[in-house]
C-alpha cells in the first residue's frame, strides 16, 4: 500500500556515514567487573535506592523504586555485590556527579526469578506499573518513562507511531536492531497499540535503511504498515516523524496525543516486548560506535558499564581528540569517558579533526536567513539568537524558543558558523534557572505571609482569651458585690480594672490552692506520729511571745 | 444660549455621573504597581534593605521612600528590573545594605545544637523544624538564604552554605570562542 507522505519545514541533508558500523551484526560486550548504575536516568523524580552497600544483588533485581508521578525503576544490569551508593560522574556535558550505584560483578550473571506476566488479563494501569517498574523509558534520547505515555488520552488515539528513522550521522542503532529483532520490535508495536486501543501502527524508516525496511516488512503484521520516509535529517524528531506520516502537524507547546497521535522509538517497542514476554527489565540497551575508531559497530552494552569498556571495544585511532556522546549534530563532547554508559546512550561517536573538524571563528550574522529557512520547527533562529546575546529571555521566549528542538539544522547551514544551538541552550538554562527561582521566591512570599498571618492570629487570640478571662472576673466580682451590700463607684479606666480584676482573680486562685494543698508526706504515717504533727502545728501557730512548755517525755 | 448651557451642564452631568460609577463600580483593591515591584523582589525575607520583609519595601518603593538599590539579594539584575518597571535611572547596588553574594542555604551543625528554639523564631519561612530541647534542622528547599537565623543562635551553629550545582541545576555556559595563540 503507498500511502501518501507530508514534509516538514527545513531539514538539512547531511553526509549520514552509517555505513561502517553496519557492517557487524550486534556483539553483546564483555560484561565490566564494576558497573555504575546511576540512580537518575530518566526524566522525572529520581529513584530512590533499594539496596544498601555490602548487598548481594541478582541480574534485574530493583535497586531504585520510581518516585513521584513522572518516573521509572532502575535495575541491577547483573549479579554482583553493591560496594557503594555514592557520588560518581555521569555522561553529562557538565561532567557532574550524581548519585550512583556501584555494582562488583559476581561474573555468574544470575538471573532474579522472573516469570511472563499474563498481560493480556491485566488491568491497564497494573500493565503501565508493570512497565515503570521495569524501567522502561524512551530509547530515542529523550528517556521520558514510557508508562506515562501508554495511558488513553481523553480523546481516543486512533495511529501509534514507531520510530525508526535514525535520522542523525552515524548512529546505526536502530537500524541494527530492526535488521535482527524486528519481531520483537513488531510485537511490542502491538502490545502498545492494544494498551492504547489503537487500530493502527505505523513504523517510520528513512529510506537510506533499505536492510532495515525489508526486515520489518517482513515481521510486519496484520494492522503495522511499515512506511519508508525520504532521508532528510531531522525526519526522526517527533514532531517531523507525525508530520511526514500523518500531515498532523503538532501545535507548539502541544503533545501529539492530543491529536489521537503517539510515537515510540523502536527500541523501546522492543523493550516492552522483552519487559512483558521475558519480564526482563530494561539492563541492557544497543549502543553505537562509530567513528574514528577501527572496529566500528553496535554493541549490546549492560546499563553502567564504563564508556571506557566501550571504547575499548571500538579501538579509537590515533587523532582522536574528543569523544561524543550521540551524533555530531546533537551528541555533546563528553568530559569524561569514565561515566557509565546509561539508558539515554545511543552513541558513542569518536571525533578527529578530520571527521569532526573543530568549529571555525564564528563571525557576525549577516541576517541571510539561512537559518530559518532550514529550521524544522518553522522559528526564526537569527532572532532567537539576537534576543539570547542580548538577554532578552521574554522576548525568546515570546518567539517561541522553548519549540527548539536543537537539532543543529541552523548551526549546520550558518555561512557565518555562528554555534547558533549553544545559545539556544544557553538562553534555555537562563529562562528555566529563572523560573525555578521564580518558583522558589513565590513559595517563600506565600510562607512568609502565612508566616505573619498566623503570628497576627496568635496575638489576636491571645488578647481575645485575655478579654474573655477579665470579663468573667468582672462578672464574678460583679456578682459577689452584688450579693454583698457596696455597690464600689468603678472609678478607673477599664483596662485598668480589668487588670486588676485579673490579679484579684489570681490571688483569689493562690489562697484556694494554698488551703487546699497539704503536705503530701504525711499522708502514711501512724496515728501517734500524726499526733505529734498536730502538737506542733499548734505550737507554730502560737502567737510570739507566749511560753514554750517543754514537749512531754515519753 | 441658555439651551447650549443647559446641553453643556447636562453632558457634564452624566459624564460625571458615568465616570463616578466607573470609580466605584471598578475601583482596584490595593496598588497594582506595589504587586509588580514584589513580583521582581527575589522574596528572601532578610530585611537587609531596612524593611521588615520584601512587601514593605515594595510598598516603601511606590511610595518614594526608598531607593530601589537597596536589595543585595536580588543583585544588579534586580535593580536593572526595577529601573525598567519604574522608569527610573540604574543604579549600581548600594553598598551600605550589603554585597551581592551566591545563593546559600543555612546549615544547622546537628551536633553542637542545643535546641534552643530562637532560629526557629527568627526564620522568616518556617524553614526550620525543631522544639525545645529537641535538636533543629533547616529545610533546605524552603531556605532561602537571607541569614537572619544566625545572629540569634547562642552556640554558633549554624553556617551558610552556597548551594552546589548538580546535573539537575547545572546550566549550559555563554558560548565563549576559546583564544589560541597563532602559530
Amino acid at each position: 500500500m503507498l500511502a501518501k507522505l507530508f514534509k516538514f519545514h527545513g531539514g538539512v541533508k547531511p553526509d549520514s556515514r552509517k555505513t561502517a558500523s553496519t557492517q557487524r551484526p550486534i556483539a553483546p560486550l564483555p560484561l565490566a567487573p564494576q558497573l555504575v548504575v546511576p540512580l537518575h536516568q530518566s526524566i522525572g523524580g529520581t529513584p530512590r535506592p533499594m539496596v544498601a552497600a555490602g548487598e548481594r544483588v541478582l541480574k534485574g533485581q530493583p535497586i531504585g523504586a520510581a518516585e513521584g508521578p513522572v518516573s521509572a525503576a532502575v535495575h541491577a544490569p547483573t549479579s554482583g555485590i553493591v560496594r557503594a551508593i555514592e557520588e560518581r560522574t555521569m555522561p553529562h556535558p557538565s561532567g557532574l556527579a550524581a548519585a550512583c550505584v556501584v555494582i562488583e560483578s559476581d561474573g555468574e550473571d544470575r538471573w532474579i526469578e522472573r516469570e511472563p506476566i499474563p498481560w493480556q488479563s491485566m488491568p491497564g494501569d497494573e500493565l503501565r506499573d508493570f512497565l515503570r517498574d521495569a524501567g522502561v523509558v524512551g530509547l530515542g534520547g529523550a528517556t521520558f518513562p514510557s508508562h506515562i505515555k501508554l495511558r488513553p488520552g481523553d480523546k481516543p488515539t486512533h495511529t501509534l507511531v514507531l520510530n525508526g528513522a535514525e535520522c542523525e550521522p552515524f548512529i546505526t542503532c536502530d537500524d541494527m536492531l530492526m535488521r535482527e529483532r524486528a519481531g520483537e520490535i513488531v510485537r511490542g508495536a502491538l502490545i502498545m497499540a492494544r494498551m492504547l486501543r489503537v487500530e493502527r501502527v505505523l513504523i517510520g524508516i528513512e529510506d537510506n535503511k533499505p536492510e532495515a525496511i525489508a526486515a520489518m516488512r517482513e515481521a510486519a503484521r496484520e494492522g503495522v504498515e511499515v512506511v519508508a520516509i525520504p532521508t532528510l535529517y531531522p525526519a526522526g524528531g517527533e514532531k517531523q516523524l507525525l508530520r511526514v506520516l500523518t500531515g498532523v502537524e503538532v501545535a507548539a507547546g502541544r503533545r501529539p496525543v492530543e491529536f489521537g497521535l503517539q510515537c515510540f522509538n523502536v527500541g523501546t517497542a522492543y523493550r516492552v516486548a522483552r519487559a512483558i514476554d521475558h519480564a526482563e527489565p530494561l539492563i541492557s540497551r544497543i549502543v553505537t560506535v562509530a567513528g574514528n575508531v577501527e572496529a566500528p559497530g553496535n554493541f549490546e552494552v549492560a546499563i553502567g558499564t564504563p564508556i571506557d569498556a566501550l571504547l575499548a571495544a571500538g579501538k579509537p585511532l590515533p587523532g582522536t581528540d574528543r569523544i561524543l556522546m550521540g551524533g555530531p549534530m546533537m551528541g555533546f563532547a563528553l568530559p569524561t569517558t569514565t561515566a557509565p554508559v546509561v539508558k539515554g546512550t545511543n552513541c558513542i561517536l569518536v571525533g578527529d579533526p578530520t571527521l569532526l573538524p573543530p568549529p571555525p571563528p564564528e563571525m557576525a550574522c549577516i541576517r541571510c536567513g539561512t537559518c530559518a529557512q532550514h529550521c524544522p520547527a518553522d522559528l526564526q533562529p537569527f532572532e532567537l539568537y539576537w534576543y539570547g546575546r542580548a538577554h532578552n529571555f521574554g522576548k525568546a521566549q515570546e518567539y517561541h524558543l522553548f519549540d527548539c528542538i536543537e537539532c543543529g539544522c541552523c548551526s549546520y547551514v550558518c555561512p557565518s558558523n555562528i554555534p547558533l544551538v549553544d545559545y539556544f541552550r544557553y538562553t534555555k538554562g537562563e529562562i528555566w534557572a529563572r523560573e525555578r527561582e521564580k518558583s522558589a521566591a513565590d513559595s517563600a512570599r506565600e510562607r512568609f505571609e502565612a508566616r505573619n498571618e498566623r503570628q497576627e492570629r496568635e496575638k489576636r487570640e491571645k488578647a481575645e482569651k485575655l478579654a474573655a478571662k477579665a470579663a468573667a472576673t468582672r462578672q464574678k466580682l460583679a456578682d459577689k458585690e452584688d450579693a454583698g451590700d457596696a455597690p464600689a463607684a468603678p472609678a478607673t479606666s477599664p483596662a485598668e480594672e480589668a487588670k486588676k480584676a485579673l490579679i484579684a482573680a489570681a490571688l483569689e486562685r493562690a489562697k484556694q490552692q494554698k488551703s487546699q494543698v497539704r503536705p503530701r508526706n504525711t499522708d502514711n504515717l501512724s496515728a501517734d506520729k500524726l499526733a505529734e504533727i498536730d502538737e506542733i502545728e499548734a505550737r507554730r501557730t502560737q502567737p510570739p511571745g507566749a511560753t514554750i512548755e517543754p514537749p512531754e517525755s515519753k | 444660549m441658555l439651551e447650549a448651557l443647559l446641553v453643556m451642564a447636562g453632558i457634564a452631568l452624566v459624564l460625571g455621573a458615568g465616570l463616578g460609577y466607573a470609580a466605584i463600580r471598578f475601583k482596584v483593591q490595593g496598588d497594582p504597581l506595589v504587586d509588580k515591584i514584589d513580583a521582581i523582589l527575589p522574596q528572601t525575607q532578610c530585611g537587609q534593605c531596612g524593611f521588615p520583609g520584601c512587601r514593605p519595601y515594595a510598598n516603601a518603593i511606590a511610595d518614594g521612600d526608598a531607593d530601589i538599590n537597596q536589595c543585595p539579594p536580588g543583585g544588579d539584575e534586580g535593580v536593572r528590573k526595577l529601573a525598567d518597571l519604574l522608569g527610573r535611572e540604574y543604579k549600581p547596588l548600594n553598598e551600605e545594605h550589603g554585597v551581592e553574594k551566591p545563593k546559600c542555604v543555612a546549615i544547622i551543625d546537628e551536633q553542637t545544637c542545643i535546641g534552643c528554639t530562637l532560629c526557629i523564631q527568627a526564620c522568616p519561612v518556617d524553614a526550620i523544624v525543631g522544639a525545645a530541647k529537641q535538636m533543629h534542622t533547616v529545610v533546605e528547599a524552603e531556605c532561602t538564604g537571607c541569614e537572619l537565623c544566625i545572629a540569634p543562635c547562642p552556640v554558633d551553629c549554624i553556617t551558610m552554605e552556597p548551594i552546589p550545582e548538580t546535573v539537575q541545576n547545572w546550566k549550559w555556559k555563554y558560548p565563549t570562542i576559546p583564544i589560541s595563540r597563532a602559530a
